[in-house]
């Protein structure tokens, strides 16, 4: 069973915030397939929260397929995450140690790098990459 | 609805109660004692007595003011002063029926307790308000303001309106201290001002002419300033007199003449028995007389005094109405 | 999208001060609708309205499909917990329930009864010597236990520490998911509505500023800072709610339902709070009301 925290000074919808905690929990092997999720009512109780919100952030993950309710028993992992994504880490961990090193070479201090980063993050997560942009 | 109304007032009621309790039992056990028999009571009675017999008026003439004060002029005022009447009236009964069960239940309970107390004094009272409807003597009549108003049934029609008056206010003022306060003020007036304007006229009073002589006049008025005395003359027994004055032959009042005044010996001075004034004075008022001068007494005789009764209940009861019928306009706009 | 409040053209007078004007808005059903805006903006009178204390001078409110306080059909429906939470400092705790339960026709008592032992109250209690938390909490009992549709509540928790106001907040939540009613609460403070409301009405001047779902409101609206602009140059899908600007930068919280290329600005994220306060900015008072688009 996992439990959910709530940060008011994030800007990001409290559903979304319930949805990313479920999402990260089972990238980092936290939920299992069969776990059960708490109750709407137990979130609820624990965090004084819209029941609506709650209820909004098990649909979502439902419709991800990540979860299943079943009526009257409660909501179930149905999936495991971190399997898939996991063995992608390394490589991937190795290129940033390496450009990491490149930018510190160009003279950038860290917050000029957590900015470049942040920027081209959002950049290219909103879907406006371009293969073109890479090249 | 019933159950609230009961838990919200039964502190004031308890309160009301004990006190009427209180006092019926001090008429107890003082009543029997006082003289029976019509003639001469008067003089049988203790200072004691006399002093029960105008704290029983008091206690009437001013419980149905502590009603209006103490029950009716705090009902709605504190509940806006304190806000509470915005949890009451949310709940699952409209506020007419609110206000309607518990301004019944406060005047049923309010009326029955002035009227037991009214009982009990008026019976304490009864040889006393007899006598004096049959004998002059130093109480006055049970038809004069003194005690009209704290016998029989008006009492209770009084209580009625003080508490409608108080839950008017209160809904107006909002403040129930400042309700309190104006409600014992205005009740107060309406007191005095019935006698004064109102009462006279309920019934049209009875006129009675008669003519100056020895027989009829029953005094001779002397003013420390004014050298003209009035005359008066002797009204049925029991009777409020509303005026008693001279009249000319046209039947307009006007003050003695002055012929009178020339001829009037005065009153007896010490050392003059009355018998040695009585002749000449006989001589004045009957040459008065023949001048066309006569007596005019206007009086509500002893027997209205029911009929008076019930018109004055049913004046404040009307009143009552009109204030009731304020009340429950002026709430659903609070 | 069914209404469980709507006024029209709503207006109230005390004699000659106006405390809401010409107010038209609509509160979904099956929502937790925070109602927020600054004091003075008319929030306690429009709840008033429409739990039936007071009677509209101009206008219409309709609250479950029926006039406010019309009968006792009409008052079983709605809730109420009024400002300060008032009850009755003469009576005891179980007073106050056997109130609810004469007044009340769908009365829960079992509910009433299982919230007070939980709260740890003593029914023998006079209900002056509560705490302010639980006289708060004793008040939404009274609300809770009669089953309305609909639960209103004026600025619940303004009076109360930290930690009665998430303890309130919570009991109101749980008897939501329970019960699923519909609940419209007014707080001048964002912070307490954030995690309870779903649906989100600001208040300035009687007038609508903005409306919509909570998730919507967060998700459309973004803070643009970079070199100074004016507003008008930016793209037409681009409602600017609020604008500020030094010699070299601008700053604007913008509305919009599509995502921002412009690579000259830094888009930052808002709180719910930063969205409400940009509404109520003056700098946004010039522009008509938006309807969150559904």
């Amino acid at each position: 069973m996992i439990e959910f925290s709530l940060d008011s000074r994030s800007g990001v919808a409290p559903y979304l915030q319930l949805v990313q905690q479920v999402r990260q929990a089972m990238r980092l092997g936290l939920l299992h397939e069969g776990d059960r999720l708490p109750t709407v009512k137990d979130v609820v109780a624990a965090l004084a929260i819209n029941p609506n919100t709650v209820s909004k952030a098990y649909r979502e993950l439902e419709l991800e397929g990540l979860v299943a309710a079943r009526q009257g028993v409660g909501t179930f992992v149905t999936r495991t995450l971190a399997g898939d994504s996991l063995a992608a880490h390394d490589p991937l961990r190795r290129k940033l140690v390496r450009w990491l090193a490149e930018a510190r070479r160009a003279g950038l201090d860290e917050e000029s790098i957590e900015a470049l980063f942040a920027a081209t993050f959002r950049a290219t997560g909103s879907g406006a990459a371009t293969e073109q942009d890479i090249a | 609805m019933m159950w609230l109304s009961w838990r919200q007032a039964r502190a004031q009621t308890a309160t009301l109660y004990a006190a009427v309790a209180a006092c019926a039992a001090v008429l107890a056990v003082t009543g029997p004692r006082l003289p029976r028999s019509g003639a001469g009571i008067f003089d049988l009675l203790t200072p004691g007595d006399r002093r029960l017999y105008f704290t029983g008026l008091i206690v009437v003439a001013v419980a149905p003011a502590l009603v209006g004060a103490f029950l009716g002029a705090p009902m709605v005022a504190r509940e806006l002063e304190n806000g509470t009447h915005r949890l009451a009236w949310s709940q699952g009964v409209t506020r007419t029926r609110w206000l309607a069960v518990r301004l019944g239940l406060t005047a049923l309970a309010a009326a029955a307790a002035v009227g037991v107390l009214t009982l009990a004094v008026t019976w304490w009272a009864a040889p006393l308000d007899g006598a004096a409807s049959e004998s002059r003597g130093s109480l006055p009549s049970r038809l004069t303001p003194v005690s009209f108003a704290m016998r029989g049934i008006t009492p209770v029609a009084y209580t009625v309106f003080a508490l409608v008056l108080g839950v008017a206010i209160g809904i107006v003022l909002r403040r129930s201290i400042a309700a309190l306060a104006l409600t014992l003020a205005l009740f107060t007036f309406v007191q005095i001002a019935m006698p004064l304007w109102v009462r006279p006229h309920l019934i049209p009073p009875t006129t009675q002419v008669t003519t100056i002589s020895e027989d009829t006049i029953d005094g001779i008025g002397y003013h420390d300033s004014d050298p003209v005395p009035t005359l008066e003359v002797r009204g049925p027994a029991g009777a409020w007199v509303l005026s008693d004055r001279t009249v000319d032959a046209s039947g307009r009042a006007v003050p003695v003449p002055a012929s009178f005044v020339d001829c009037d010996p005065g009153p007896p001075r010490p050392d003059q028995r009355v018998t040695e004034v009585r002749p000449r004075l006989e001589t004045c008022l009957t040459q008065l007389s023949a001048a066309g001068y006569r007596q005019q007494l206007v009086y509500q005789p002893a027997s209205r005094f029911w009929p008076l009764q019930w018109a004055e209940t049913g004046v404040f009861l009307a009143l009552s109405g009109l204030l009731a019928w304020f009340s429950f306009w002026r709430l659903r706009r609070v | 999208m069914t209404a469980v409040v709507s006024a029209q053209a709503l207006g109230k007078r005390y004699r000659r001060r106006w405390a809401l004007t010409d107010c038209t808005l609509e509160i979904p059903a099956g929502h937790v609708t925070g109602l927020v805006g600054p004091n003075g903006a008319g929030k306690t009178t429009l709840l008033n309205l429409a739990a039936g204390m007071l009677e509209p001078t101009t206008g219409t409110i309709e609250v479950c499909g029926g006039r406010p306080a019309a009968g006792p059909a009409q008052l079983a429906k709605v809730g109420y917990v009024a400002q300060d939470t008032p009850v009755y400092a003469g009576l005891s705790v179980q007073d106050h329930l056997t109130l609810g339960a004469r007044l009340n026709p769908r009365w829960d008592a079992g509910l009433a009864r299982a919230r007070i032992a939980a709260l740890g109250l003593d029914p023998a209690q006079k209900a002056g010597r509560l705490s302010g938390g639980q006289r708060a909490q004793l008040a939404l009992t009274l609300g809770l236990a009669k089953r309305p549709e609909l639960l209103i509540l004026d600025e619940p928790v303004a009076s109360l520490d930290p930690l009665a106001r998430r303890e309130f907040l919570q009991a109101l939540m749980e008897a939501v998911a329970e019960d699923g009613f519909s609940v419209v609460l007014s707080s001048h403070l964002v912070a307490d509505l954030e995690r309870v409301c779903d649906h989100l009405l600001v208040l300035v001047d009687s007038r609508v500023r903005v409306a919509g779902d909570v998730e919507e409101l967060l998700a459309t609206h973004h803070r643009l800072t970079g070199p100074r602009r004016d507003p008008g140059s930016l793209p037409a899908d681009q409602h600017v709610v609020s604008a500020s600007s030094t010699d070299v930068q601008s700053t604007f919280v913008v509305r919009t339902d599509q995502p921002i290329h412009d690579p000259a600005w830094t888009v930052g994220r808002l709180t719910l709070e930063d969205v409400v306060l940009a509404y109520m900015s003056p700098g946004a008072a010039a522009r008509p009301a938006l309807e969150a688009v559904r």
